[in-house]
């Protein structure tokens, strides 16, 4: 404020620090062709891989590229709801909107045949003994929905663990 | 300076909603168009550059889900503008300047469906003074058209053969959204929406995507028999506040286009980036075009008007006119911002 002279009725009056100006903005989102068909696989329990024709690579979720090469996929994988912990993190901070028991774990899973993985819940096992490579299988909802929400945690198999490359599938 | 020139470019065709396609589903076809075009893959573009806003898209960092469309592995030399995609060119224009390379592949997209877009556009506003009121786009366009008609720059008979002129012409472009026009006097009879502007005066809402590759010189001319050059472009902005503006001229645009050297020869042909019709007698006078000018044969942005994209599409347009032989030297033009706040201008000539 240095060199700004204020009239004497505004001198002594507290600063304003901030201002707040809520903006709420509503969107109707389109999911587009290949994750279309992937939501409807997850309404029937089914989680719905598309390979890709250059590289081979089964993309899951699918987004209507393989982004490994800019390609379409349309080729229909079907995959298992079982498969193995790739990565995981505990988490220890309640955010809005979870009603999650702290702490919990996420964690990606993928499934047996596909070359990426699902983002889900790790439950039915004490945080502390969660790892990378243990076998796990999706515990769905009784009501599945074109949501991927419909898998409501993943739990331990007990099959034993299996090696895991650096950040890809077993 | 290196020469560069545009040597492919393709568009979608332009729809009020792309609901069956998200963002990526419906740019990848403009990519491989652009790179088949050409009997090239992306290992053989040597920087890539996008345009697309997050607001649009209501998704944060929706630009990364779209380079799923490119193939981008082995890792490619990328940037982004969360601006109309023309700005992405110009900076695949400077890279190449640099010498850093040789192509580019540059493109643009935006849904405008998914979202309230005039008030989707409130928020690129002074977040202090003005965004919390929530002025809407076509409000803010209509006081400029006001400013104007009251400056005597333009009349409401102008403004309606301007909107009757663009969408005529877009009869004969099979990627415009609205093609064919009544008579101006009888859009003149339909009331006023935002007064003074009716329907007409402003440009439909759209969703498309367009991809424009550059090659320097040599490079280029393998690439093509029919290269377009930029033999200049330049970009400018006036103040972000509307009220320290006059409405009625943009200086920005007028600069730009001494830079990029409009008047360093005749001009054929302009693709004009004036969403609203009063804007197009804006541009026309900062540009210092004159009535032999052909404006808008594409129809303009009056005819398709996906944000992001429809500037590049101007640049895209002038290009694929010249390369035809319908044009020796045109100039291509972009905005940015409520009331033409930034501008670009590109002046473009054929091979002979």
């Amino acid at each position: 404020m240095s060199g700004l002279v204020l009239p004497e009725r505004l001198r002594d009056l507290e600063p304003v620090r901030s201002i707040r100006t809520p903006a709420r903005l509503e969107y109707t989102y389109t999911a587009g062709q290949a994750t279309s068909r992937f939501l409807r696989g997850i309404a029937q329990r089914k989680i719905l891989g598309e390979r890709c024709h250059v590289c081979g690579k089964v993309i899951l979720p699918p987004r209507g590229a393989c982004p490994v090469d800019g390609v379409p996929t349309h080729e229909q994988v079907e995959l298992p709801d079982r498969g193995t912990i790739t990565t995981f993190c505990v988490v220890n901070v309640k955010f809005s909107g979870s009603a999650m028991e702290l702490p919990y774990v996420c964690a990606t899973v993928v499934p047996d045949g596909s070359d990426m993985g699902l983002f889900g819940m790790v439950q039915e096992i004490p945080f502390d003994r969660i790892r990378i490579g243990m076998r796990v299988e999706a515990v769905w909802d009784d009501e599945p929905r074109p949501d991927l929400a419909s898998i409501k945690w993943w739990r331990p198999t007990g099959e034993p663990d299996v090696q895991v490359d650096e950040g890809r599938g077993a | 300076m290196r020469e560069v020139a545009v040597v492919a470019f393709a568009q979608t065709r332009h729809e009020r909603r792309q609901q069956a396609l998200n963002e990526v589903e419906m740019l990848m076809p403009v990519l491989h168009q652009v790179k088949e075009e050409l009997g090239i893959d992306q290992s053989q573009i040597d920087f890539t550059c996008s345009g697309s806003t997050d607001y649009l898209a209501g998704t944060a960092f929706s630009f990364v889900t779209t380079l799923d469309a490119v193939g981008a592995w082995p890792p490619i030399v990328e940037s982004h503008v969360e601006m109309d995609a023309a700005w992405a060119l110009y900076e695949a224009w400077v890279k190449i300047q640099t010498g850093e390379a040789d192509t580019a592949l540059v493109y643009g997209y935006g849904k405008s469906s998914p979202g309230s877009l005039r008030d989707v556009l409130s928020r690129q506003l002074d977040p202090y003074y003005v965004a919390p009121l929530w002025p809407d786009s076509v409000a803010l366009a209509a006081l400029q058209a006001r400013a104007c008609l009251d400056a005597g720059i333009t009349t409401v008979e102008e403004m309606a053969e301007i909107a009757a002129r663009s969408r005529r012409a877009a009869e004969s472009n099979p990627y415009a959204q609205l093609r064919g026009s009544e008579d101006p006097s009888v859009l003149l009879e339909e009331p006023e929406i935002a007064p003074p502007l009716r329907r007409h005066d402003c440009p439909p809402i759209s969703d498309g995507a367009a991809a424009v590759v550059l090659a320097a010189g040599d490079r280029a001319r393998e690439l093509t028999d029919r290269p377009v050059w930029i033999r200049g472009i330049d970009h400018r902005i006036d103040a972000h506040a509307l009220g320290v503006r006059d409405l009625t001229a943009s200086p920005s645009t007028a600069l730009a286009a001494e830079r990029a050297g409009v008047a360093d020869g005749p001009v054929d042909l302009a693709e004009l980036h004036a969403p609203f019709t009063h804007q197009e007698v804006v541009l026309r006078r900062a540009l210092g075009l004159g009535d032999d000018v052909v404006v808008n044969p594409s129809g303009g942005p009056l005819a398709a008007n996906p944000l992001i994209a429809a500037g590049l599409i101007r640049i895209g347009e002038a290009a694929a006119r010249i390369a035809r032989g319908e044009a020796r030297r045109a100039v291509a033009h972009a905005t940015n911002g409520p009331c033409l706040q930034q501008n670009l201008v590109c002046v473009l000539e054929g091979s002979d």
